[in-house]
């Protein structure tokens, strides 16, 4: 049998070829290529699982683009169509719990950090919204700036490279201007949406509007010469085939040989409910760890392949850390993109959950910064 | 990894130490290589079977009250009920309209209702529908017997000539009564259980044996409660099929102390199962067990996805499409899932849907 050439490739640190990935995914022995991945995991994170605890936030669901795979963007004036008011966004944080570690580091009165501990204040906010049409690139700076200011030590991580490409758009700003300028006011990494699968037809058939591959990976490639790192991502189980995934990953396993600048790999499962891309389904569970496994594999160059148990459900999400997964993201409170097309997933999970997860798998639990720092 | 796991390839029977030792200590993944063999060796054909049937439960009065349970009421509780005849016919009309070919119909255990009434329910049943009756679990026939004074034996003949074709394998919960004792103290005890399914073994019919995991329990019991399924099945050869399932912990009472972290000792430690215990459990029964012919998974309890990968670490059954389900979605548990969605989640993981009924014999194979 084949795999066992690509075991040993493997085994011996070499990279595999596009060949072998699609090979792997059309192999039915999820052992071995599980087993495979496992040692994978181990040889970038040991038997480390990372976590971290983590707000999300979307600011609007207006969005010009109106993606087919997409239940949560609306276009404006259309029932549901919100935007979130900046200054109930700052009180929310903050009523949550992130002012916790600025209080920490002010203050040395022991009771105050022991109460707030409680809490279970978080250490990043993740930001991502649609496209508002009347939204300028000064508001969403703004946005950035205020959030700072009054949470300083709360880590923002916000805007995929489309709404990165959008600001650029909308302010006739460079690329690099445009990342310059929300670097200055605050944001320090881009989470790695909007990837969805770089292939032309694909895109064409689920997110027309989108900008395309070529763009996504520009915009990344900027960010990370400007030094912001970013994480990347692929949407599967819609209308893509196996080579389409495989490509995807190479092209950005070729970016990262240059840049480096990526820090996890997210392997996302599409969700059909309240999309509009026919005759759509959930991902099975044995592609969902199979690809997990194999893109763990494939990119040997990026550090982490991150389980989002959103998109997964918390039950597949354990599973991919026996398949090469070694993040499982975070507490993600107030999710909305999953759970507007039916996520199978939990509202939040706690802090304890999460480690009780890790544990039961028989990896070791590391809350981690928004960098990969163990925390406490 | 510890060596048992990697060298078992030969797929004898294993001893209970063992087993304990795939349960306690083997990598996960290395369990399921086990399991998929065994499952392959069994049914060579790449088929997962599944059957349309909707559970219908007559009563939830019951004196039990197992602290795992979220389906039980009292006599004089606002939300307590008997199904009338009309509501149970209407119910089996459409489980025929669907393409059903059984009902599951069980109950809480009522202090009001006697033999009698469970015979002439069968009964009516049977004189007005052609269905397979799959029904009553062990702590009810144990239960009809005792008010009626009659021993198993005549209690399981008299039904099965009303029109009882094949037992559940439900009220097993965990074989073991040091357990028992915990989360279910009046309910019967492990050999009692056992003895209900001897009995109906010996009168020709067929039962299933279920497993309910992921409460107090250590490993050790669930390996007691292996032994026990595959010492009877070897005698009898009764058991159509096993089937684990996980304490699902909401509107419990269990679960209520676990929530607390109560000082009541035997809940302070209580965890419920992950995706990785459920398959763990799951391969083991099926490298256990290797004596009862079929290993459902439990979509119920674990989602499609779950259910899906399960088909690899030993299951071969989708059991039932549930057209009706009330006891683990008291528990707020609640996965929507149609025939259709069945069908299709046994396709994507790379096997032939077929339908079957309680004797797994194929019914339908296009899809």
């Amino acid at each position: 049998m084949s795999l066992k050439r690509i075991e040993k490739k493997v085994l011996s640190g070499n990279r595999l070829s596009s060949e072998e990935a699609l090979l792997l995914f059309e192999s039915d022995d999820i052992f071995t290529i599980g087993r495979l991945a496992n040692q994978a995991a181990q040889l970038h994170n040991d038997n480390n699982v990372y976590f971290i605890q983590n707000h999300h936030i979307n600011p609007t669901n207006i969005c010009v683009n109106r993606c087919r795979f997409c239940a949560f963007s609306r276009s404006k004036g259309d029932k549901g169509a919100y935007e979130l008011d900046l200054k109930k966004i700052i009180r929310k944080l903050k009523k949550q719990g992130a002012r916790v570690k600025s209080q920490e580091s002010s203050t040395h009165n022991s009771t105050v950090s022991h109460n707030t501990q409680l809490k279970a204040p978080f250490t990043e906010v993740h930001i991502v919204g649609g496209l508002h049409p009347d939204w300028s690139f000064d508001f969403y700076l703004d946005m950035i700036r205020q959030i700072k200011k009054a949470l300083p030590d709360l880590h923002i991580k916000a805007f995929t490279a489309v709404e990165i490409d959008y600001f650029s758009s909308i302010s006739g700003l460079s690329l690099m201007q445009t990342l310059e300028q929300l670097q200055d006011a605050g944001l320090e990494s881009m989470p790695g949406g909007g990837a969805e699968i770089f292939n032309k037809r694909v895109r064409k058939k689920v997110c027309p509007e989108k900008i395309d591959g070529k763009r996504w990976l520009e915009v990344m490639a900027t960010a990370h010469r400007v030094g912001i790192r970013t994480n990347a991502t692929m949407l599967y189980g819609h209308v893509e085939s196996f080579e389409h995934r495989v490509d995807h990953m190479l092209k950005l396993r070729n970016l990262q040989d240059k840049t480096e600048g990526f820090q996890a790999f997210i392997p996302l499962a599409f969700h059909p409910l309240n999309t509009t891309i026919e005759g759509a389904r959930y991902t099975s569970g044995i592609d969902d760890l199979k690809t997990i496994a194999i893109s763990r594999l494939f990119l040997d160059n990026f550090s982490h392949i991150k389980a989002y148990w959103v998109m997964l459900g918390e039950k597949i999400a354990q599973l991919a850390l026996l398949f090469g997964a070694d993040d499982l993201d975070g507490t993600i409170i107030e999710e909305k993109i999953t759970r507007s097309a039916g996520a199978l997933s939990a509202n939040a999970l706690t802090r304890n959950e999460l480690i009780h997860l890790i544990q039961k798998a028989g990896k070791v639990p590391v809350e981690r910064d928004s960098f990969y720092r163990p925390v406490r | 990894m510890k060596k048992d796991s990697t060298k078992k390839t030969t797929l004898s029977r294993i001893t209970k130490r063992e087993g304990l030792q795939l349960l306690k200590n083997s990598d996960l993944l290395g369990l399921g290589v086990l399991a998929d063999k065994v499952r392959q060796k069994l049914h060579p054909d790449n088929y997962v079977s599944f059957i349309i049937d909707r559970n219908i439960n007559y009563t939830n009065v019951c004196i039990n009250k197992c602290k795992f349970c979220a389906f039980y009421r009292e006599q004089d509780d606002a939300d307590a009920y008997i199904l009338s005849r009309r509501t149970l016919f209407s119910k089996i009309r459409e489980t025929i309209k669907c393409g059903g070919t059984q009902i599951l119909i069980q109950g809480g255990l009522h202090p009001d209702l006697d033999i009698n009434y469970y015979i002439e329910l069968l009964q009516s049943i049977k004189s007005t529908f052609d269905i397979h009756v799959h029904g009553f679990s062990p702590p009810e026939i144990s239960y009809i017997a005792k008010k009626a004074g009659y021993t198993l034996k005549k209690t399981i003949l008299l039904l099965q000539e009303a029109g009882l074709d094949s037992i559940p394998g439900g009220g097993a919960e965990i074989l073991s009564d040091r357990i028992r004792d915990q989360v279910s103290p009046k309910k019967i005890g492990a050999r009692q259980w056992l003895h209900v399914m001897e009995e109906a073994h010996r009168l020709g019919m067929k039962t299933t044996a279920t497993m309910m995991f992921g409460s107090v329990e250590e490993p050790e019991d669930i390996i007691e409660h292996l032994h026990a399924i595959r010492r009877l099945q070897d005698r009898t050869g009764g058991f159509t099929a096993f089937i684990p399932w996980t304490f699902q912990p909401n509107n419990t009472e269990l679960g209520q102390n676990r929530e607390q972290g109560t000082k009541n000792s035997t809940c302070k430690e209580l965890h419920t199962a992950t995706a990785v215990d459920y398959l763990r459990v799951l391969a083991l029964s099926r490298v256990y067990l290797d004596n009862v012919p079929n290993v459902q998974v439990s979509w119920v309890t674990q989602g499609l996805k779950i259910a899906q990968v399960a088909l690899r670490f030993g299951g071969n059954d989708f059991g039932s499409t549930m057209l009706e389900e009330n006891v683990v979605a008291a528990a707020g548990v609640r996965h929507m899932v149609t025939i259709d969605d069945i069908v299709h989640a046994i396709k994507s993981s790379g096997f032939q849907p077929a339908q079957r009924n309680m004797h797994y014999d194929i019914l339908r194979k296009r899809f």
